[in-house]
């Protein structure tokens, strides 16, 4: 049996299924001998997966060998739960695995620390409660044993860095044992002691020192003894030099060690062997960003490895050349990166490299015009149609949008079509077909700019494109569409319409779509000049995003008896009930039927979980074109200012320096070669030496190109108050102060209106005078006795929609010089609502403060809010943030931070729990049990009741989870109770308890993956806690 | 962490695989075509790490391969290996292997490595790699550790298959062979018997 197992193995390896043996490899880990049950495991190891059902079948035998007495099948257990085990069966072995940790043989320590470690990747809440043994397992005398806990280790401070910064000291001193050789001498490896530990132990200290300079203080002098110690000559030396160096350049700088790490650098890049040479450039790569003259020591190696025969080397000195770009080399770098993507075939390496010199090429197109237009051309025959689809959008968006001057666009606009007219007269069989999309978007929008070009000689170039049998159904779509647009003139008409109409009966939809309107507007003159004028490319066409047209349409069809829309979550949810196969069509219905829905149930929290997830789809099509006139002209001026300030001369100058570098360097082809490098390299690195004056050209030339458009069209005020940032001159911003502060009443109006839809953030400017005769309204919580007649002030603030509801108490977050920070949760129904205190605290006044706040594990909405000025003292403004948890999670960390005109940002960081996004959900009995059925993610575990001499535990118990987690007590049945509650996004848990003995039985079931497993940590917490 | 670790000869035939994280049969297939693609284009005197390549887990992709004989040793790891670290680890984890396949030599050169041993002491191989590399993570082990865990695994060997179950599993041999027999003989004898009863009949 073991060696017909292991054959299944060798076939499953050729990738021959064998799903038959996987039973037998079960029964053989059951009831083999010893070397049966390890061929056992082990072939269960490699054949299944995590949710495989066969697994549950192994179980038991893993608990039976866990307990057994001979070492060898304990061993061989925990190596299996290590490798796979199915989640839901996690807390049966929970307790065995947690005994092994006191076991006295290492090597079973070990592997309980590594089964643990699993355990924690596949289901983190289960294992929360023993964090203080993973402590001990750091501890543990046996150095294999401390190693297998730093992998946890490692994951919980990549997570949450804060939480462990305790902890620095002990790894620390770790390192310092193991770096002076305190380990028994088995661990070293070529005379090195334990590397691999070295590593892991300098990947831990990087995590925890970034950012912080206190802790990073305690750890510079064992860097330095690393750095020193690691001078043998071996691969693994310079593999904890490595990352040594790493560690370095993340933790808060000293000078002292960077100088050292800098020459250990060089050593790197100027070794002979590759694998070093490698490391070298990756390290420079990432260390270029914070010290560019590093590249510049190292410039005639890097010159040297673009010649290099590897193209992995070639490509990673790409990748540090790309950093080191700016506004002098770029077309020199873009040059070396376009030769490098002619000669490779890699389908991966194309797609990455197209989309960073599309990046750099956009992001200084400055040179020439027509350097970017050849550039970009470039970019499309090479990349083909495997490039990233935002490249050509990206290109052509900047066509449209165009820059500041007129003249500019014209010419950029002007050179495309020319290039494009010129292409099109060659061969245009080998071109991808994305290109041939842009070719005929651009012909078909601009190609009216060139004098003397018919649109009809265009039309006819478009033409025979189509006559390619090669190019696809959507290009035929783009380029019938630039045929439309050029259907000025009476000649261009008749023989666009003659291409059309052989597509009229074409079979593709799009296609025949396509024909049969340019078909239409070619009969009819006064609707095509309506629906595509000529000059009509970039005037913003106001969308209507709330297709309220759609309204009446919308109460006809109701009134007539048509089912009010449901979004499709519920939809599918009442189909698995009914037990019926879904099927997909529902997305797409789904924009036009969101008025219905707010028409129809505006308040029920599905609907608008539903308007919330569209507002992302909403924004990006049609939102940013309603951005007016009046609000545009400051903008512009804004940044004309700022270019009559950018001293011209600058750029100017060193501009010519690195144009005529290049011609030198395409010149001096007969100059000897090390010459020839030398000037590459000259042209390479210009600009870098003296980067204080090229980085901030750079950056303002990118703030230039793109212009900022507000996301929202409520948002008047607060565009406004940006642009402020920009006017230097007082007056302009009283004028801007003017219309910003009578706004608050109309805005609050249509914010009322946007805030449930769209998620936005209200901002409500609190004057002095509002506070003092709002200070009296009705709060359903009184906050506690607060000292400090600042903060038992501050929930008076809050606008008067939210007064009425729960709230926690005001918590000061940080306080600076002249701003104080405080925050209050409120407890909306559909949304937990983040209030953000700023106050004025210092005598003078405080202007454009500006607070932004993100998240990871939570939706929060992108935006900063900015406030003109705070202008005296204990003046407080609130900004307001709906937040809503999407994925659920045991807790989520909102970090933000303010900044304001005269000081430094300050940045702070809050916890919400799960706890503050659940609210209860009042359900009957029998729609209890009807959800129950439906909800198929379930997690049960008992808990221990602590309090024995209680007359009615599950009553205790239930008003305890009640009054800590908000839930919904639906029904109690004799010993079980049932509860339920819901996410704020809307979605359902149902929670099942029963008492026996001492014992609670929790049973949680909801429609959501995870939110079971967050809520009972929660539970567990609530029941210890009571 | 380690995604996967894939041994392969010089013609792309699969000779050892471990993934560490779940992909099905045939993305399995591919992920080693496509490596195998990678890896034996390039020379011997270019770096031994790869960047790319679409299939695990996307950018955040690396192969460190070391190229022995007729056999790649590959591993695939995710960008918080050290790429260094883990070339080393292939040595050590080559010794490692040989020190299990060439019992008794103890054969530390493996430039003479032959596939087929491999082939025939795969279960062998996968024990060892599993106490080096635990469910993708590289553990240091001290060496002494994994000697004994060698030693053991070919004294539980030894205690199935060699001299000290040798009697015991010859007379069950015996035995084995004889049960089948016995009956037929019981009955040629019968017939045998009853013959000589009925010739006289």
């Amino acid at each position: 049996m073991k060696e017909i197992m292991v054959r299944a193995i060798y076939c499953e390896m050729l990738g021959y299924e064998a799903s038959f043996s996987y039973i037998h490899a079960i029964k053989l880990a059951q009831q083999g001998s010893v070397l049966e049950k390890r061929v056992g495991y082990l072939a269960v190891s490699l054949f299944l997966h995590e949710s495989h059902d066969l697994l549950l079948l192994l179980v038991n035998t893993v608990l039976k060998d866990l307990q057994s007495t001979n070492l060898i099948e304990v061993c061989m257990a925990l190596t299996v739960v290590s490798q796979i085990f199915p989640k839901d069966m996690i807390p049966a072995v929970l307790p065995l695995v947690e005994d092994k940790l006191t076991h006295s043989k290492e090597i079973i320590r070990r592997k309980a620390v590594l089964a643990l470690y699993k355990f924690y990747l596949i289901a983190p809440n289960q294992v929360q409660h023993i964090h203080d043994k993973f402590r001990k397992a750091l501890c543990d005398k046996d150095p294999g044993v401390m190693t297998a806990s730093l992998h946890i280790y490692l994951k919980l401070i990549k997570e949450s860095p804060e939480s462990y910064k305790d902890l620095t000291d002990s790894f620390v001193t770790i390192l310092k044992q193991v770096v002076g050789g305190k380990l028994p001498v088995d661990f070293n490896y070529h005379s090195v002691p334990a590397p691999w530990l070295q590593m892991q132990l300098l990947r831990i200290l990087a995590l925890l020192g970034k950012e912080d300079q206190r802790t990073s203080e305690m750890m510079y002098e064992v860097l330095d003894e690393s750095l020193r110690r690691a001078e043998i000559n071996h691969n693994i030396t310079y593999a904890i030099l490595y990352e040594c160096l790493k560690t370095i350049y993340t933790i808060h700088p000293k000078s002292e060690l960077l100088e050292k790490a800098a020459k250990c650098i060089g050593k790197f890049v100027l070794s002979p062997k590759i694998n070093l040479k490698y490391l070298g450039l990756k390290a420079l790569t990432y260390v270029v960003q914070q010290d560019p003259n590093l590249a510049l020591q190292h410039q005639m190696t890097i010159i040297e490895c673009l010649d290099h025969s590897d193209p992995i080397i070639k490509r990673e000195t790409l990748e540090l050349l790309y950093r080191i770009t700016n506004g002098q080399n770029v077309s020199v770098i873009v040059e070396k990166m376009l030769d490098f993507l002619r000669l490779s075939k890699d389908e991966y390496t194309t797609i990455d490299l197209v989309g960073k010199v599309a990046e750099l090429a956009e992001k200084y197109p400055f040179p020439y015009n027509s350097w970017f237009i050849q550039t970009m051309n470039a970019i499309f025959s090479i990349g083909g149609d495997v490039m990233q689809p935002d490249i050509p959008n990206n290109f052509l968006r900047l066509l449209a949008e165009g820059f500041d001057s007129d003249e500019e666009d014209r010419q950029l606009r002007l050179l495309a079509v020319d290039s494009y007219l010129s292409l099109l007269e060659c061969d245009t069989s080998g071109l991808p077909q994305r290109f041939l999309q842009v070719i005929s978007w651009v012909l078909g929008e601009f190609s009216f700019l060139k004098e003397g070009l018919e649109p009809a000689d265009v039309v006819e170039r478009l033409g025979k494109l189509l006559d390619d049998d090669a190019i696809t159904t959507e290009t035929r779509c783009w380029v019938l569409a630039a045929m439309s647009k050029l259907c000025g003139s009476s000649d261009a008409l008749c023989k666009a319409e003659k291409v059309a109409h052989k597509y009229t009966s074409c079979l593709d939809t799009a296609l025949r779509q396509q024909a049969v309107e340019l078909e239409l507007l070619g009969r009819d003159v006064d609707l095509r000049t309506r629906v595509l004028p000529q000059h009509g490319f970039c005037v913003w066409l106001q969308v209507d995003s709330s297709l309220s047209f759609l309204d009446g349409f919308v109460s006809d069809a109701l009134a007539r008896g048509a089912a009010p829309y449901k979004p499709p979550h519920q939809r599918q949810e009442e189909l698995s009930q009914e037990k019926i196969l879904n099927f997909e069509p529902y997305g797409l219905s789904l924009p036009v039927s969101l008025s219905a829905c707010s028409l129809t149930d505006r308040q029920s929290p599905t609907a608008l979980s539903l308007s919330s997830s569209l507002s992302n789809l909403l924004k990006l099509e049609g939102v940013k074109r309603v951005w007016g006139k009046q609000g545009y002209l400051p903008e512009k001026q804004a940044t004309e200012e700022a270019l009559a300030q950018e001293p011209s001369s600058i750029f100017a100058p060193s501009h010519q320096q690195a144009c005529s570098e290049s011609q030198q360097t395409t010149f001096s082809t007969i100059v000897e070669q090390d010459q020839e490098k030398r000037q590459l390299a000259s042209s390479l690195f210009v600009g870098l030496g003296s980067q204080n004056l090229g980085k901030p050209e750079a950056s303002s030339s990118q703030r230039f190109r793109r212009k900022v458009r507000p996301e929202d069209p409520s948002d008047v005020n607060r565009s406004l108050a940006v642009s402020s940032s920009f006017s230097h001159s007082s007056s302009a911003l009283d004028v801007l102060l003017d219309n910003a502060i009578p706004d608050p009443t109309n805005l609050s109006d249509s914010t009322s209106e946007a805030v449930p839809a769209v998620g936005n953030t209200e901002v409500v400017e609190a004057s002095e005078v509002s506070s003092l005769s709002g200070g009296s309204g009705p709060l359903a919580q009184p906050s506690s006795q607060v000292e400090r007649g600042l903060e038992s002030d501050l929930p008076s603030r809050l606008p008067a929609t939210l007064v009425g509801l729960l709230r926690s108490d005001v918590e000061e977050l940080c306080s600076g010089e002249s701003l104080s920070l405080s925050a209050c949760k409120v407890f909306d129904a559909d949304a937990l609502v983040l209030a953000i205190f700023l106050s004025n605290i210092s005598d003078s006044s405080i202007q454009e403060v500006s607070c932004l706040i993100s998240s990871e594990q939570l939706k929060v909405p992108e935006m900063c809010s900015t406030f003109s000025v705070l202008s005296f003292y204990l003046n407080v403004v609130v900004s307001l943030y709906r937040l809503v948890m999407e994925a659920p999670g045991t807790q989520a960390i909102v970090r933000g931070s303010v900044s304001c005109a005269s000081q430094a940002t300050q940045s702070f960081s809050l916890t919400l729990s799960l706890v503050d996004f659940i609210r209860p959900l009042p359900l009957t009995t029998e729609e209890y049990g009807k959800m129950w059925l439906s909800f198929s993610h379930d997690v049960k575990q008992n808990l221990m009741l602590l309090k024995h001499e209680e007359e009615d535990q599950l009553e205790a118990a239930l008003t305890a989870l009640k009054e800590k987690l908000c839930l919904h007590i639906v029904d109690v049945i004799g010993a079980e109770g049932i509860m339920a509650c819901q996410l704020v996004s809307g979605r359902p848990c149902l929670l099942h308890c029963h008492t026996h003995g001492g014992m609670l039985a929790i049973w949680l079931r909801s429609p959501i993956a995870d939110l079971p497993d967050c809520l009972l940590y929660h539970c567990q917490k609530a029941i210890q806690e009571r | 962490m380690i995604k996967a670790i894939l041994i392969f000869n010089n013609h792309g035939k699969p000779r050892l695989i471990r993934f560490y994280q779940y992909f099905a049969e045939d993305m399995q297939q591919q992920i080693i075509r496509e490596t195998f693609h990678l890896v034996s284009k390039r020379d011997d005197n270019v770096c031994n790490f790869l960047e790319g390549g679409s299939l695990i887990g996307g950018s955040d992709y690396k192969l460190i391969y070391r190229h022995y004989a007729t056999l790649y040793f590959v591993f695939c790891v995710d960008s918080s290996e050290s790429e260094l670290g883990i070339l080393d680890l292939i040595q050590v984890s080559t010794i490692y292997i040989f020190m299990t396949v060439f019992v008794e030599t103890l054969d530390k050169c493996f430039e003479n490595v032959c596939e087929l041993d491999l082939i025939f002491h795969m279960d062998k191989v996968h024990y060892i790699l599993q106490e080096v590399v635990m469910g993708g993570m590289v553990l240091e082990t001290n060496m002494n550790e994994i000697v004994a865990q060698v030693e053991l695994q070919n004294r539980m060997e030894k205690s199935e298959g060699g001299l000290s179950a040798a009697p015991a599993r010859a007379v069950s041999a015996v035995k084995n062979m004889n049960l089948p027999e016995i009956p037929r003989n019981i009955n040629i004898g019968d017939i045998n018997i009853k013959v000589p009863n009925l010739s006289p009949f």
